[in-house]
């Protein structure tokens, strides 16, 4: 990932830091507790989700729908990646992959129900949106998070990375 | 002056005390969040033990039986194949090539629409469509071609039918073994009185007939000739009303005084103002046959077309919104609890929205009473409203809702407990149950969503008469209640809706008819067995 847009190695301030690894790990919470939920829920199946998809993506979220096979694909994606990318993000394991993969993940949930004028849901948002909400934000969120790893810094990628990051931060510095 | 951090400050293999705190300085956090996840688990789980210790026993709905119906070849003739004579013979493994091509279309437009799938998946019954006969030629040849059509669970069938002009021509046939009626009920008690004293097994759609005194009659001869009856509530084999049947027979519900079940539809067709066929005529329809046992006779002519099409507008064929649709309501609440025949019945109602020329209200009411069972049963329909009521079973220590709760819950059911409850008192107030929210839901198939559309469909979907679940699978009630029927015949059995329920069904809409066209009270008096 060592591309110039996004320097490998960088220095924070205390707060700085905190504030990073306080972001990262209540978001990879959030993201844990959403799929373990749902892994815990014999019941939980994606499908009342996609048939109220609109937008540009409601045909393809219905055709998921009509495959059972696809469904059930679909449905442990769903489960094991929140359950993964929220694991990943508090330990702080592959932490920017994890943050790319959480925004995937959540700009396809925008994308699939964004909160545009003239969208009409039938289950109710827990707030008020027009065309922001809340996983465009937390998408952003870990955008912030994959430009600004801390990973390495607070968390396990420290002890694994060590000896590969080791000339890169000789360059910075 | 601040620290500044950076990865990996230290260097080769000293893998100190420092470096692996930061490594493993938020795996705390990841514990206390599991820490509670299990503690949520536990407490669900203390929750849904203190509830379903005593709720139901969870096994599934029966199991349907091999996929080939065993035993002997059974030869089948239709009476009637009308749009529900259609899907009765669909039920038994045949449809006409134009319905299997616009399902097949169907499914192809609407990926969710499964009816052509759920045709197909249907168990192979080991039956021939052997006779038909229909008083209209369009639908006659119809019949004639589902016979003899390819595509069907069970692949090429064995015979091809033969066209009858009268069904008593159908009943001299020594091959035929079982006959679906499904005429008008006007023509149901002489046909199951001359098919039973033939011999032939009957499946007769609902109600069972036109009148209370032919009601009598059926059963006396069913009875006396020992035939396989089956009458059509396919609500015996939704497995939802199976549940909620355990339910009342465990007494989790309390004490029932009040049942309320409901009718709403709000369209031409949920009101039967069917379409009348183009090629309906004097030439094409037997319309001295289809009016012979009418208690009004009138020529052929545009009233006798819209009559022959759109027969239950008329007291003459049928019993309205009483046989129609209140038989549903009332065979499932028999279902469930196990009722009888009520003590009295009061009914009203009104022609309120559909002045089209009918003379069978398209607003009614009625107050069924069973004294010796502490209860009522009250039904309300309307045919210009769509607010779906559901049906509710009030009790002391819960309540009981069936449909009624949006389409997230078709025909699963809800139990909510009661705040006075003295059954749950105890745990209503140490918190574990909260009257707020359901204490057992039941939703079949909720992984499997249906493509139920139009507003008549939904209707019976949220009734629990177009789809029901065996294992999670999708079946339609309509093919489990002719394989029931089929399979009684073979193992010389009864089958789910028999005769004894039948003239339950039927006593209490004759009751509930009498009561509104005399506009008194009515009593069934078991003894004479006359409605008094």
């Amino acid at each position: 990932m060592g591309n110039k847009a996004v320097p490998v190695s960088l220095k924070y301030t205390n707060n700085q830091l905190i504030g990073l690894s306080l972001l990262r790990v209540l978001i990879g919470w959030h993201l844990l507790y959403e799929g373990v939920a749902k892994l815990l829920n014999p019941y939980w199946s994606s499908a009342a989700y996609l048939l109220d998809v609109q937008w540009i993506f409601s045909g393809l979220a219905k055709s998921i729908v009509a495959n059972p096979v696809v469904l059930g694909i679909v449905d442990y994606l769903n489960m094991w990646g929140l359950t993964l990318i929220g694991l990943a993000l508090m330990l702080g394991l592959l932490g920017r992959y994890a943050s790319i993969a959480g925004m995937v993940l959540l700009l396809i949930y925008y994308f699939f129900t964004p909160p545009l004028l003239g969208l009409e849901y039938s289950r109710p948002w827990e707030g008020s949106y027009i065309i922001v909400n809340k996983n465009l934000i937390e998408a952003c969120a870990l955008y912030v998070l994959y430009v600004f790893p801390t990973s390495n810094i607070i968390g396990l990628d420290r002890l694994i990375f060590r000896n590969n990051t080791q000339p890169t931060e000789d360059l910075l510095t | 002056m601040k620290e500044e951090h950076t990865d990996s400050k230290a260097s080769g293999t000293d893998l100190d005390r420092r470096e692996i705190l930061k490594g493993l300085a938020t795996l705390p956090v990841v514990g206390v969040l599991f820490y509670n996840i299990l503690r949520k688990m536990k407490r669900d789980a203390l929750r849904k033990s203190n509830l379903l210790s005593d709720l139901i026993s969870e096994h599934q709905a029966p199991a349907v039986i091999s996929s080939k119906s065993p035993g002997e070849h059974l030869r089948l003739g239709i009476i009637g194949y009308g749009g529900r004579g259609q899907h009765l013979v669909r039920g038994a493994g045949f449809a006409t090539p134009e319905w299997v091509e616009k399902a097949a279309a169907n499914a192809q437009k609407n990926k969710l629409d499964k009816g052509y799938a759920t045709f197909m998946q249907q168990d192979d019954l080991n039956v021939s469509l052997v006779g038909v006969c229909d008083l209209f030629n369009v639908r006659a040849r119809a019949a004639l071609a589902a016979s003899t059509n390819e595509i069907r669970p069970g692949g090429k069938p064995k015979e091809a039918a033969k066209r009858y002009r009268h069904y008593t021509e159908m009943l001299a046939n020594d091959d035929i073994d079982a006959v679906i009626i499904a005429t008008p009920d006007h023509w149901h008690s002489r046909i199951i009185i001359d098919a039973a004293r033939a011999g032939k097994h009957v499946y007769c759609e609902k109600a069972m007939t036109r009148t209370f005194q032919e009601a009598i009659d059926v059963y006396d001869t069913v009875k006396e000739t020992g035939i396989v009856f089956q009458l059509g509530h396919q609500n015996r084999q939704v497995d939802s009303l199976e549940k909620a049947r355990e339910i009342v027979q465990q007494g989790l519900l309390g004490p029932v005084n009040l049942v309320e079940v409901t009718t709403n539809r709000n369209s031409p067709w949920g009101a039967w103002v069917w379409d009348i066929d183009p090629k309906g005529n004097r030439r094409t329809i037997d319309w001295d046959t289809f009016q012979e046992p009418a208690p009004t006779k009138i020529p052929f002519g545009r009233e006798a077309l819209k009559r022959f099409f759109r027969w239950r507008c008329w007291y003459d064929y049928g019993t309205g919104l009483s046989g129609d649709l209140f038989s549903h309501e009332f065979d499932a609440v028999n279902q469930v609890m196990e009722l009888g025949a009520p003590k009295f019945v009061s009914a009203s109602g009104g022609i309120y929205f559909y002045k089209d020329g009918r003379d069978v209200p398209d607003v009614f009411q009625a107050i069924l009473e069973y004294p010796d069972k502490d209860l009522t049963l009250l039904y309300s329909a309307t045919l210009s409203s769509n607010k779906n009521r559901g049906n509710i079973f009030m009790g002391h220590d819960a309540t009981m809702q069936i449909g009624g709760a949006g389409d997230s819950k078709i025909h699963g059911l809800v139990v909510t407990a009661d705040p006075e409850s003295t059954r749950y008192r105890e745990r209503i107030e140490s918190g574990i149950i909260n009257t707020r929210y359901p204490i057992y839901t039941y939703s079949p198939g909720s992984k499997q969503i249906d493509g139920v559309t139009s507003a008549t469909a939904r209707y019976f979907a949220n009734k629990g008469l177009v789809y029901t679940y065996r294992e999670g699978k999708r079946m339609d009630p309509t093919h489990l209640h002719i394989k029931d029927w089929l399979d009684s015949i073979r193992e010389n059995r009864q089958p789910k809706c028999d005769i004894e329920v039948g003239l339950h069904e039927a006593l209490a809409c004759h009751m509930a008819t009498e009561s509104y066209l005399t506009g008194r009270r009515v009593e069934w008096d078991p003894d004479k067995r006359q409605i008094v």
